[in-house]
């Protein structure tokens, strides 16, 4: 049986297997990848992140409980910061998702963030392909949520949504900067506690502030500004804020009709489309610096780089014209 | 470029709520550059390998005070064995009278650590016996 017959048929140990292999940047990993691409675009890549403690994972349960009600298989992954200092992690998000044990329909998958920022793993993307290929049809992302800068997950999610809770500073100020430009969905969780209002009525005046339509990407280092194609207002999509609270799943199913919605949104006005090629193209960019750079450091040897390094820190040469230093060591290299 | 990093899921079966040891240990391991996966308390046999399953670790750490390792270590064993993780290794902390364990040992139980055993021991343990396979 191939790999791809295997995952879709349900085969776990290959799945996690494969998992693993990914995580690992091994052959074995980039051959499962390469086989299995073309039975992506399925799945809808639902991003969840926010502040440390909001409640993503319970949510995240809450969530995958609904979905599984509606007959849908669902793969949970969970990002948790590694330390920076012994590369080690704990990771304690499925402590909240007991209630999805024992179903043969949830996949939960922990990742450490191996030192990559951005709220997510170097391979959080692939795993989400390996996923959505396996025929799961909601893949859930919930990030590291350390405060950082979460636009990555908005890069790689069709969906983002951003979960808040009161009681951690409701002015506008601590509501960070930049959730607006990544949010497509608002949740204010916990609202069981005092203070839903003030989180809610802060959120309300930054979207009314802001400019929830604008999604920025990076293309080759130029800012290019994704806009809907349609200019009648009916294609414009305001990030809906929705109450819940994740423990008790109150609030949960307008969530999930407000995450339809956005699915729904996106394909009416093709942002889809665009959204998926904006992620394959910043995906193989990533890839190919990756290779460009091994490839380099194969052809150019360390004592080289160290010397030209001596230069710069002794300022005979600036950083550019090291790196023109550079890549001359290496054409001669390749020519030889 | 990545060395391999190992993964421990750390689980506490039973119904005791003794969970100071599994949290002391599964600090010291991400301290010595494990990826631990923690998943709190009161889990089943079967809770366990599932997300020993998912998460594909390469060793699973049972912290067990109440007295149940005699039930639990087989089961789990068993299970682990069913979905085809008969590779993982297994360890055991907590209290365990030292006449069981002879028996666990010979069930395949990889370590078995009592109060005061030294996180130093546990951690080269794991990485020694992840490295024999
Ligand atoms: C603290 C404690 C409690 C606290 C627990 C707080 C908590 N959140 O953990 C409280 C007061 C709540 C408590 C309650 C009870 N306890 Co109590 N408790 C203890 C005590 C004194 C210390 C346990 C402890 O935290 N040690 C510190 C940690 C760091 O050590 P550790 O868990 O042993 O872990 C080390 C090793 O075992 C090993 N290890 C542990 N886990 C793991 C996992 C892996 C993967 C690895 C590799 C290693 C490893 O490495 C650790 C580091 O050295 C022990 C007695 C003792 N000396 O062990 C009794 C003890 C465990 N309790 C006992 C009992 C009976 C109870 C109660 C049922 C009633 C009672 N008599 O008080 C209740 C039950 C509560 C419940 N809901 O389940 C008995 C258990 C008897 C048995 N198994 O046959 C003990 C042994 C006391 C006794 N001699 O009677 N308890
Ligand atoms: N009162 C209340 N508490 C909640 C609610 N949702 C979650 N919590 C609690 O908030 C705490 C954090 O919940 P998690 O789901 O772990 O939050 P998280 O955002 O995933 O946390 P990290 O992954 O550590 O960033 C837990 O103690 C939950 O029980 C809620 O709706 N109301
Ligand atoms: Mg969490």
């Amino acid at each position: 049986m191939t790999l791809i017959d295997s995952l879709q048929n349900g085969d776990r140990l290959a799945l996690t297997r494969l998992l693993t292999q990914v995580e690992n940047d091994s052959a074995a990993g980039r051959a499962g990848l390469a086989e299995i691409f073309r039975h992506t675009g399925r799945g809808h890549l639902i991003g969840i992140t926010g502040a440390p403690g909001t409640g993503k994972s319970s949510l995240v349960n809450q969530l995958a409980l609904h979905y599984r009600k509606q007959g849908k298989r669902v793969a949970i992954i969970a990002v948790d910061p590694s330390s920076p200092f012994t590369g080690g992690a704990v990771l304690g998000d499925r402590v909240r998702m007991r209630d999805l044990a024992g179903d043969a329909g949830v996949f939960i998958r922990s990742m450490a963030a191996r030192g990559s920022l951005g709220g997510l793993a170097q391979t959080t993307a692939a795993f989400a392909q390996v996923f959505d290929a396996a025929g799961f049809e909601i893949v859930m992302i919930e990030t590291v949520g350390a405060g950082q800068n979460e636009v990555d997950i908005a890069r790689l999610a069709h969906t983002t949504v951003v979960v808040e809770a009161p009681g951690l500073g409701d002015d506008i100020q601590a509501i960070k900067a930049g959730i607006l430009e990544i949010a497509d969905v608002l949740v204010v969780n916990k609202a069981d506690r005092p203070g839903v209002e003030n989180t809610e009525k802060a959120l309300k005046s930054m979207l009314e502030l802001g400019h929830p339509m604008r999604h920025i990407f990076q293309h080759h280092g130029r800012a290019m500004q994704v806009e809907s194609p349609r200019d009648d207002s009916s294609a414009l999509w305001i990030p809906p804020i929705r109450r819940t609270v994740a423990l008790e799943g109150r609030g949960v199913s307008e969530l999930v009709e407000s995450i339809a919605a956005h699915a729904a949104h996106l394909h009416v006005s093709g942002e889809w489309a665009t959204r998926e090629q904006a992620r394959l193209e910043r995906e193989t960019e990533a890839l190919l610096a990756r290779a460009l750079m091994s490839h380099f450091q194969q052809d150019v040897a360390e004592a080289q780089i160290e010397s030209v390094m001596g230069d710069v820190y002794k300022k005979n040469i600036s950083p550019w014209e090291a790196v023109q230093e550079l890549m001359r060591l290496h054409s001669q290299k390749e020519q030889a | 470029m990545s060395e391999r990093k190992i993964r421990v899921l750390v689980a506490k079966p039973g119904l005791d709520g003794h969970d100071r040891g599994a949290k002391v240990v599964a600090r010291a391991l991400r301290d010595a550059g494990m990826e631990v996966i923690y998943t709190g308390l009161r889990q089943t046999p079967e809770m366990i390998a599932e997300a020993a399953l998912q998460e594909d670790v390469d060793v699973v750490g049972l912290s067990i005070l109440s007295g149940a390792h005699m039930a639990l270590a087989p089961r789990i064993l068993e299970l682990l064995k069913a979905n085809g993780q008969s590779d993982v290794k297994v360890f055991i902390g907590g209290i365990v009278p030292d006449e069981d364990v002879p028996r666990l040992t010979e069930m395949g139980i990889t370590g078995i650590y009592g109060p005061g055993a030294s996180t130093e021991d546990i951690i080269r343990e794991i990485r020694e016996s992840v490295r024999s396979t």
